[in-house]
């Protein structure tokens, strides 16, 4: 408070300068953190064919919500989108049930071995067995190709559990387990009833960090999951937007039209315009859940600095 | 003699109490031993099978029995002739990306000039938005707007008066188009832990500076830059450890044949090699390779910067 009205009354010159070039600054840097995804969602509900030929920049242009009848039209993109949103709700649900119990015994000095269970996560963070030896113990613990392996793999984040155990050892006083121990609760009781309770904001946070890992994820699907129904939405997205994949079956469904060449040409533009679409139905739980928890994020990644 | 009973006796009085520990405290191990058992399945046991780099797997044999092979598959990695273009590659985009490691401080240290605290938030959030996009859609997103006919780019490039291209198949840029997407990608979501350390400054010490005449330019390099240094040290050694460690990901998927000279890097060679032709013990060996140099790169900068700084990792 004392800092900004000091500042108020000895603004000089330069630093008037100094404040316009700033804002100046931080509107250009605004505009191009959000135009690419502003992009996709006008370029998704305009004409394929505007876009295709440039004259899409600002608004959208002939509006229209083809390419997300397309888009849900294939089956696909529905069943990638079902087993993505199982993968993240069980994924996120075994992260936390291997993370925050960790953490919590971590943060307890009084434990016996404590260091020695610290150095044991810790070194995973630095040093670890490559791709192909992971693959082969994937393999050997029977985890390719069913419908929890993707549940399973990246159990427990390193940084995660840093985070939270830092949180327990800030955030909770030693007081109260004093307290509790004395009334003869058992470790596993004050667990339950007194620690859960605290760390709901950390298990917020750990949720959330998870479940945006769960579904944005894409290499373990492409390393251990050959099978289409198990794939998830990312890799649906890329063999559509990256590799091309589209079925016939919704891109062909004019081929009466007199022209084949007409036709190839329409197909392709509403291909492009599907593709935009996609972009936006994919990323949409995220970008619209994300301005309302975007503070809990924040909030992590500052527990997380306190101590790394 | 009686000297050694009390040494006997005090043994065993600690390790009693040692004993009487653990009893009590069974229940954390408790806690704890869900995510110690997954930790040495998923990332220790992979350790172990790490010794395949010297030996010639078989699938049949196992990890064990198989027969040693020595250096055999380092040696042939070293002596492939694409190695030492997959390795300058891999270094020439890490470094690049290195590079641009000073970006978020410099918006940090901006962010925290703004008066105006709607203005400041509103800015912050729309720069983490990129954060929060998965890979496959920024790849796809790059892909799209550097389309030869179709992109926005080209489209832009045309009505200024240039050429169009096809970018993302010429091997002279695709480090740019990486390195710069990435920039886009995380500069904001950068900016937390900057602005963390930023928050921890001292007003007396701004209103000090104010008061013996610093502009504000002053202020922000002699008083908030020296005071997130540590900060900035941290996450330094935090990139030199990941060197050689480029996200797969993204690679792979900005991957096509045409820019291959310049986008085969070790990790999607290591996955091409594993992965796609089966030949476990040389990806091993090649991915080992990678990761001891990182790790010796992290222990170097961590031993400089403990010795110039005194900040480390550990």
């Amino acid at each position: 408070m004392q800092r900004t009205v000091g500042r108020h009354i000895r603004k000089s010159r330069s630093d008037r300068v100094f404040d316009a070039c700033n804002v100046a600054f931080m509107l250009i840097f605004s505009f191009l953190m959000i135009y690419p995804l502003y992009f996709t969602v006008i370029a998704s509900i305009s004409d394929p064919y505007e876009v295709i030929n440039g004259r899409v920049y600002i608004a959208p242009v002939g509006l229209t919500l083809e390419a997300y009848q397309n888009v849900f039209k294939e089956d696909r993109i529905w069943m990638g989108y079902l087993n993505t949103i199982k993968y993240t709700a069980f994924g996120t649900l075994f992260n936390l049930l291997l993370t925050i119990p960790a953490a919590y015994t971590l943060s307890k000095k009084h434990v016996l071995g404590r260091r020695a269970m610290s150095m044991y996560f810790l070194i995973p963070m630095y040093f670890g067995g490559g791709l192909v030896p992971t693959y082969l113990q994937v393999k050997a613990l029977g985890l390719m190709n069913t419908s929890y392996t993707l549940i399973l793999l990246g159990g427990v984040s390193m940084y995660n559990l840093i985070v939270t155990r830092v949180f327990f050892s800030t955030s909770i006083p030693e007081a109260l387990y004093e307290s509790a121990k004395i009334d003869g609760a058992s470790e596993l009781r004050i667990f339950w009833r007194i620690v859960l309770p605290l760390a709901k904001p950390i298990i917020a946070v750990m949720a959330l960090f998870y479940s945006v890992g769960h579904w944005n994820s894409y290499f373990n699907a492409l390393i251990y999951i050959s099978r289409d129904e198990y794939q998830p939405l990312q890799i649906v997205l890329r063999n559509i937007l990256l590799s091309n994949q589209m079925s016939l079956a919704i891109l062909g469904t004019d081929n009466l039209e007199a022209d084949v060449v007409q036709a190839a040409a329409r197909r392709q533009y509403l291909a492009q315009g599907m593709k935009y679409a996609l972009i936006f139905i994919s990323s949409a739980p995220l970008l619209i859940a994300y301005p309302f928890v975007q503070k809990h994020f924040v909030k992590g990644v500052m527990i997380g600095s306190v101590k790394g | 003699m009686n000297g050694t009973q009390t040494a006997i006796g005090l043994r065993r009085l600690r390790l009693r109490r040692i004993r009487r520990r653990l009893a009590n405290d069974w229940q954390l191990y408790l806690l704890v031993l869900p995510a110690l058992v997954y930790v040495f399945l998923f990332h220790y046991m992979p350790m172990y099978g790490v010794q395949i780099a010297f030996k010639d797997y078989s699938t049949r044999l196992g990890i064990w029995a198989s027969p040693w092979a020595g250096l055999k598959h380092f040696e042939r990695f070293l002596t492939y002739p694409n190695c030492w273009k997959i390795i300058r590659n891999t270094l020439s985009i890490t470094l690049y990306s290195l590079a641009t490691f000073p970006l978020p401080i410099l918006v940090a240290l901006l962010f925290n000039e703004l008066d105006n605290q709607r203005f400041k938030r509103t800015v912050q959030m729309v720069s983490y938005a990129p954060h929060f996009v998965s890979t496959v859609v920024v790849c796809s997103i790059v892909t799209l707007f550097l389309d030869r006919s179709n992109g926005i780019l080209n489209h832009l490039i045309v009505a200024l008066g240039g050429e169009r291209n096809d970018w993302l198949s010429v091997p002279s840029m695709f480090s740019d188009i990486y390195v710069w997407s990435g920039v886009w990608q995380n500069t904001g979501w950068s900016t937390i832990i900057y602005l963390a350390a930023l928050s921890g400054v001292s007003p007396e010490l701004h209103e000090a500076a104010r008061i013996d005449g610093a502009s504000r330019l002053q202020i922000v390099l002699h008083i908030n830059l020296p005071a997130i240094a540590p900060t900035v040290i941290t996450m330094l050694i935090l990139r030199f450890g990941q060197v050689m460690d480029l996200g797969f990901e993204k690679i792979y998927l900005l991957q096509n044949s045409l820019n291959l000279d310049a986008s085969q890097v070790i990790a999607t060679y290591v996955y091409e090699m594993g992965v796609r032709s089966g030949q476990f013990s040389y990806s091993s060996a090649i991915g080992l390779f990678n990761t001891v140099i990182n790790v010796i790169l992290l222990l170097i900068v961590n031993q400089v910067s403990r010795r110039v700084a005194d900040i480390s990792l550990w």
